[in-house]
């Protein structure tokens, strides 16, 4: 692919993506509003070597396909929405508790239950937190645009092999249908020694076994303090956010995806108004850029977590900020999205603090 | 000469199940086939939940734990991703005939190239035996104390006979392994699921029927009398499908 | 001359090739107990013993190795 630009929906290009970071196996199942991944991968796979598309059963047998192509080593993805995530969850726990690298992509749907079929971050707790039973964390990345849509499935892809450990990319309605002109060219892919992986052992070498059952807790223990070694080690090195008009900044906006588009628009409006209001978008959910967050408390007198949700992200940044400063939340729920003015009222009220 | 000894295939540990359990049996004559076809460094192997959730432990070959019933999922996976291993599931009626059913049935009707081999002792083994989808009527189990009531919670699950309507399953036999002859043909079979997956055929599922001594109540000899007398008549043996046996007739 | 190997460490008793043996001359110990706890199985006269392997066929833990 070329330096070239083309303009491309936000699903197609995460699929498009996820191909030239060496993606060549794909599991899926239908659900809205992410069907487009598994359409255009459907498309694509069979024009590669090697690549397989296959529509799974069930998101459970499409996770645990992942599981499988994972064990050996290889890349591999698959999508859904928030409904079929919940299905993913048993196989999220048990890519955790055998350590193996995997993309999974979530457009965000609203919910509980079946929910409806417009955009929503209320799988933001179940992403950074409850993925599925037992102690672990996935990796999740929150693109804001169709371009960062690209760039972070191969950063994803290569923090999950890094670390052996999935990556969420928490998306939603919105990045998925939207279009807007990308740059697929996102330079060489890092090769990462996979001793661990099973190939088969040639009669050569010992076998390898992937497993996450442990039945001697003493074990179990330290297979979880060790990955939790790991876990802090991510949550020292690998927080992305991004700032915006932040430097005189008084009242601080905190949104991601969507959400941050929309606050953008915001501020700009607040600044004509006189109000020094900024934005600091985390781009990885876990780990949670803390850090950010707890130097800016020291800076501006409040903070407003805009989100398609009930409030979940708001929760971090009362823990960053050690609750110095009131958290404000401006929130829609349900599929809705929050307006310009919604959040410009929001940061009026948070000024005024 | 050696006549007889331990396959290849299996690793030196010793067996955690109980005295005559016949998981054992069934373990050495996957290995004998592994061995037999010369296929050991490229076998990759999908072990379930249940009694045999540490077949890890045994076999010699790359091995993945999946979580219950999603094995044939798994193994889907790992063949897709390099078809030039030889995939197999070891599975107990639990985990294939109940949790895992929709995994089982799809990956039979994909032609899915692996090879299944599910134990079926109609009993919930590992966790202390309750009533599975392969109890007989009027069994009694922890979980169906006054004997399985078909009124109530319906009948068995019988799996070789039920794969067989689809067009994509291969190879379908029911063995047991209950006596010596029982034992070689159940080898017979087994190899065979292994050899048409060398083959390509597609998907191979031998259905071994088992004993469960201690769920069962029953010393382990008498374990395989109750299995003649009750088992079989339930579950017949015999090829239930053989796809290219009918497209050679 | 055909000579049944028993492994006895690993044996659990269970019997199955007691059953199986058409010379009658597998038996578990009665004065004996392994590592295990069992009373394992052994040959009684290995002289009688025809090398047909079916008491290695029916043990499900490969306590048995059979030479010729």
């Amino acid at each position: 692919m070329s330096h070239e630009k083309v303009l491309m929906k936000g699903n197609e290009a995460l699929a498009e993506a996820a191909i030239m970071a060496g993606c060549h196996h794909y599991f899926g199942y239908p659900i809205t509003p992410q069907t487009e991944v598994a359409a255009y991968m459907s498309k694509r796979m069979p024009k590669i070597d090697g690549g397989v598309f296959l529509q799974a059963e069930s998101e459970i047998a499409a996770i645990n396909m992942v599981i499988g192509v994972a064990s050996t080593g290889k890349r591999v993805m698959t999508s859904s929405s928030s409904p079929g995530i919940s299905l993913k969850s048993e196989g999220l726990s048990y890519l955790a508790g055998c350590d193996l690298p995997a993309l999974v992509v979530n457009v965000q749907r609203g919910g509980p239950g079946l929910g409806g079929i417009q955009p929503s971050q209320s799988d933001y707790f179940h992403a950074t937190r409850g993925a599925g039973h037992g102690d672990f964390h996935m990796i999740v990345l929150a693109p804001d645009s169709v371009q960062e849509m690209v760039s972070l499935v191969f950063h994803g892809f290569d923090l999950a092999e890094k670390y052996r450990m999935t990556t969420m990319i928490l998306s939603d309605g919105t990045m998925g249908q939207m279009m807007e002109p990308v740059s697929l060219d996102m330079g060489e892919i890092k090769q990462y020694d996979k001793p661990w992986a099973l190939t088969g052992t040639k009669c050569e070498r010992k076998p390898n076994i992937v497993n996450s059952l442990y039945l001697q807790p003493e074990e179990l223990e330290k297979r979880n303090f060790e990955r939790y070694e790991k876990y802090k080690l991510i949550e020292e090195t690998e927080p992305m956010f991004e700032e915006y008009k932040m430097e005189d900044a008084e009242v601080c906006i905190a949104a991601f995806g969507v959400a941050a588009r929309v606050s953008q628009n915001a501020i700009d409006e607040a600044r004509k108004q006189g109000i020094k209001v900024g934005m600091i978008r985390p781009i990885t959910l876990w780990p949670f850029p803390k850090k950010a967050f707890a130097s800016a408390a020291e800076k501006v007198k409040s903070f407003v977590s805009v989100e398609l949700s009930m409030g979940q992200m708001v929760e971090d940044i009362e823990l960053s900020v050690r609750c110095k400063r009131p958290v404000l939340l401006c929130n829609r729920a349900g599929g809705m999205i929050p307006t310009t003015q919604n959040v410009l009222d929001k940061i009026i009220e948070a000024s005024k603090l | 000469m050696i006549v007889f000894e331990k396959p290849k295939a299996l690793t030196d540990a010793v067996l955690h199940y109980c005295p005559g359990c016949t998981h054992g049996i069934i373990h050495r004559l996957v290995a004998e086939a592994i061995d037999d076809l010369g296929i050991q460094g490229r076998t990759i192997g999908v072990a379930s939940v249940g009694c045999s959730v540490m077949a890890y432990n045994y076999f010699d070959v790359d091995m993945v734990q999946a979580a219950h019933g999603r094995a044939p999922a798994v193994a889907t996976g790992v063949k897709r991703s390099d078809p030039n291993n030889i995939v197999f599931t070891y599975q107990g009626d639990g985990d294939l005939a109940a949790i895992g059913t929709a995994e089982t049935v799809h990956s039979a009707a994909r032609g899915e190239n692996i090879t299944v081999i599910f134990v079926n002792n109609a009993i919930y083994g590992m966790t202390g035996g309750q009533m599975a989808p392969t109890t007989l009527p009027g069994q009694v189990t922890q979980t169906s104390p006054y004997g399985r009531d078909v009124k109530t919670v319906g009948y068995p699950v019988k799996i070789c006979e039920m794969l067989s309507q689809l067009d994509g399953a291969a190879y379908l036999e029911r063995v047991a392994v209950n006596n010596v002859k029982n034992i070689k043909n159940a080898k017979k079979a087994i190899k065979k699921a292994f050899q048409n997956q060398v083959e390509g055929k597609g998907f191979s599922l031998i259905e071994v029927v088992s004993t469960c001594p201690t769920n069962w109540g029953l010393p382990p000899v008498k374990a395989l009398e109750w299995l003649e007398e009750n088992m079989i008549p339930y579950y017949p043996l015999g090829v239930y499908k053989d796809k290219y046996a009918e497209e050679v007739k | 001359m055909a000579k049944p190997i028993f492994n006895k460490d690993i044996c659990k008793g269970c019997g199955l090739c007691v059953t199986v043996c058409p010379k009658g001359i597998v038996a578990l110990a009665t004065d004996e107990i392994n590592i295990k706890g069992y009373h394992p199985a052994g040959v009684t006269d290995e002289d009688k013993c025809i090398g047909c392997a079916f008491c290695a066929t029916m043990c499900p833990d490969c306590v048995i190795t059979v030479e010729k």
